[in-house]
């Protein structure tokens, strides 16, 4: 229903307040009509990328390139970017229907065209029924529905969002992450998405960016960062991880691929021997924490299904794991 | 037990009857005397319509009220756009400066005009000197001068509320419209405007209001030759004795003012008015 999306290419982008560096030579390529997820914790530099990438924050150096051509000097109401704000910015002093007719309206575009094009996003974002509304006068998840309708009506080759679902609960946050992924699917447009909630980065992304203080720390496929982090960080950030240290080197093991089995019945080259500390139960999963002599405590990860009853704290257990189940990070040390 | 009233109207009880005394009484004083004085009835209601220079007078006052208004409104817009646009040290510099305007006394900045723009002020001897011109522009003793020394005193009054309601804006707002393709004077116009109405309805009242009653602006730099409401009422009360007169045309002042505050608490709650902010 709208255009292919755009492909961006940011080329070693910097930006320094004084000589603080906030975003830190980033160099990465955006696939036309990818769903792409910078993720980080507080501070890393997400909202700054984003922003440079829209235009409203000036680079210090690099290049910013839209299908090939620099856009770095084009200013932010010419790039022609969507754009999702945290806390959605919507015109409060507007109907549903005129926030969202707004980029068609401003670009003196026919009113039977706008009509059409606003039923049509209306109708995208189910909220039809709500078209005369103002916005105090709706819920959080729908607020964030205008504000995507808004930012989606003009057919942008790219849309920008900055932890849109950031002011949701829980709940509506998933069903809304649900609608996010199929309105992608189905505009085709290219997403640059900031959260830095790992859960939803994982369930929504084609790739996922991981920064850390304005650098790029690891990009790939949610299940590449999963299975084969790079880096301790990476490895933490995204799920939960044991460090192993082995040979000089340090492995990263994720709490679910290690097998936990009473003293002596483990079988296995990869294998330690501890004692419970500790086991909690979480519904799906026991997490036992394991004190291995010689090591960080180790945590597994078991299906409650599959255990039978809990192993008290204290007893004897043998911990085992496969060998592709350890991933050999590139740091050196913790 | 519980008190037939809230207890905390008691607090206020001494104050409200110091208004009720000082401020009620006197009021009610005019408006009897401007349906009693000279003779009972509505005689000096009936001016209004037979007397050319009562018009004219309220002609004059509300010409250049509106004016007045109107270029205040514009100028304390600008101003506080570019207060509230500039970085943090320049901004309190700018409001410690407006604030420093309201500290001059009227009479002193008023003769500072004559003394910058009369006939042998600065300006005027400047350009003579200059050879620029040949005989002084006569900028005072006018509606001209009388509109300077308004707009000049009303301007600091003008942006406070607009500020205000500036303030209260979000950022991120202006950044959505222009993320959503509107150029600069679009935003302005259909985001940034309506955002800040209540803060412009705010001080245009504000201003007509206090322009109302003004004195000694227009018989300093008006020179005698822009009679407004209030000189004439003095005039009145301290010249020819009048009474009857003057009560009536302060009971039309009041009365003008009262509407006009209807007027507004009609198409939006007083309270975001004065409050500056949207809700
Ligand atoms: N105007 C500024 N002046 C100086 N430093 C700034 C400015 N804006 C941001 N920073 C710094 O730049 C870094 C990156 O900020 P940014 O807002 O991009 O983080 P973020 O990843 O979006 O964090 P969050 O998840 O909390 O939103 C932070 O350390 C921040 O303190
Ligand atoms: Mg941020």
């Amino acid at each position: 229903m709208t255009g292919p999306g755009g492909s961006l290419h940011l080329r070693s982008l910097c930006k320094r307040y004084g000589s603080y560096p906030a975003v830190d030579s980033v160099d990465l390529q955006i696939e036309r009509g990818e769903f792409l997820t910078l993720l980080g914790p507080s501070g890393s530099g997400k909202t700054t990328l984003l922003m440079m990438i829209a235009g409203f924050q000036d680079i210090t150096s690099g290049d910013i390139l839209l299908d090939g051509t620099s856009i770095a000097n084009t200013p932010a109401e010419k790039r022609n970017f969507g754009m999702v704000f945290q806390g959605y910015a919507l015109f409060p002093h507007m109907t549903v229907k005129d926030n969202i007719a707004y980029p068609l309206s401003v670009r003196k575009r026919p009113k039977a065209e706008i009509a059409a094009r606003v039923a049509e996003m209306l109708d995208l974002v189910r909220l039809t029924p709500f078209a005369k509304r103002f916005p105090k006068e709706l819920s959080g998840g729908q607020q964030q529905r205008v504000a995507l309708a808004r930012a989606l009506c003009f057919a942008p080759p790219v849309l920008l969002l900055d932890e849109p679902l950031g002011a949701l609960d829980k709940k509506l946050r998933i069903e809304v992450q649900a609608q996010l992924k199929d309105i992608h699917q189905r505009v085709g447009t290219t997403f640059v998405y900031v959260t830095h909630d790992q859960e939803e980065a994982l369930s929504m992304s084609d790739r996922i960016v991981i920064m850390q203080n304005g650098r790029i720390e690891q990009v790939g496929t949610p299940s590449d960062l999963y299975q084969q982090p790079k880096t301790a960080f990476a490895a933490s950030f995204l799920g939960k991880s044991n460090f192993l240290r082995r040979d000089g080197a340090v492995f990263a093991l994720r709490p679910e691929k290690i097998d936990l089995a009473p003293a002596g019945a483990g079988q296995g080259a990869n294998k330690v021997s501890g004692a419970v500390q500790s086991v909690t139960y979480f519904g799906a999963v026991l997490k036992y924490q394991v004190a291995v002599p010689g090591m960080d405590p180790i945590e597994v990860d078991v299906d409650a299904w599959r255990g039978g009853a809990a192993l008290p704290e204290g007893a004897r257990v043998d911990l085992t794991w496969s060998e592709t189940a350890a991933v050999r990070l590139t740091d050196q040390t913790l | 037990m519980r008190l037939p009233i809230q207890s905390g109207w008691l607090l206020v009880l001494p104050f409200l009857l110091l208004v009720g005394g000082l401020f009620l009484g006197p009021i009610l004083n005019i408006l009897w005397l401007s349906v009693t004085d000279p003779t009972p009835g509505l005689g000096n209601y009936a001016q209004l319509v037979t007397s050319d220079t009562l018009g004219r007078i309220l002609w004059t006052t509300i010409r250049v009220c509106v004016i007045c208004t109107v270029f205040s409104v514009l100028f304390g817009y600008s101003i506080a756009y570019a207060m509230v646009h500039a970085a943090g040290p320049t901004q309190s510099r700018m409001l410690s400066l407006l604030l420093v305007s309201f500290w001059i006394s009227v009479l002193v900045r008023t003769f500072s005009w004559l003394m910058l723009l009369g006939r042998n002020g600065v300006v005027n001897s400047g350009l003579e000197a200059l050879g620029i011109i040949s005989q002084p522009i006569p900028f005072m003793r006018n509606e001209l001068g009388v509109l300077i020394g308004m707009i000049h005193y009303m301007v600091p009054y003008a942006v406070l509320p607009i500020l205000a309601s500036m303030q209260s804006i979000d950022g991120r707002v202006v950044q959505a419209s222009r993320s959503l393709g509107a150029t600069g004077a679009q935003t302005l116009w259909r985001v940034y405007l309506p955002l800040t109405r209540a803060g412009v309805v705010a001080a245009s009242l504000l201003v007509f209001i206090i322009n109302l009653g003004f004195y000694v602006i227009p018989a300093v730099l008006g020179g005698g030759k822009v009679l407004m409401v209030a000189e004439y009422i003095s005039v009145q009360v301290l010249v020819t004795l009048q009474w009857g007169t003057a009560a009536m045309l302060a009971a039309l002042l009041l009365f003008g003012v009262l509407t006009l505050l209807f007027i507004m608490s009609r198409f939006m709650k007083l309270s975001t008015v004065f409050g500056g902010a949207r809700t």
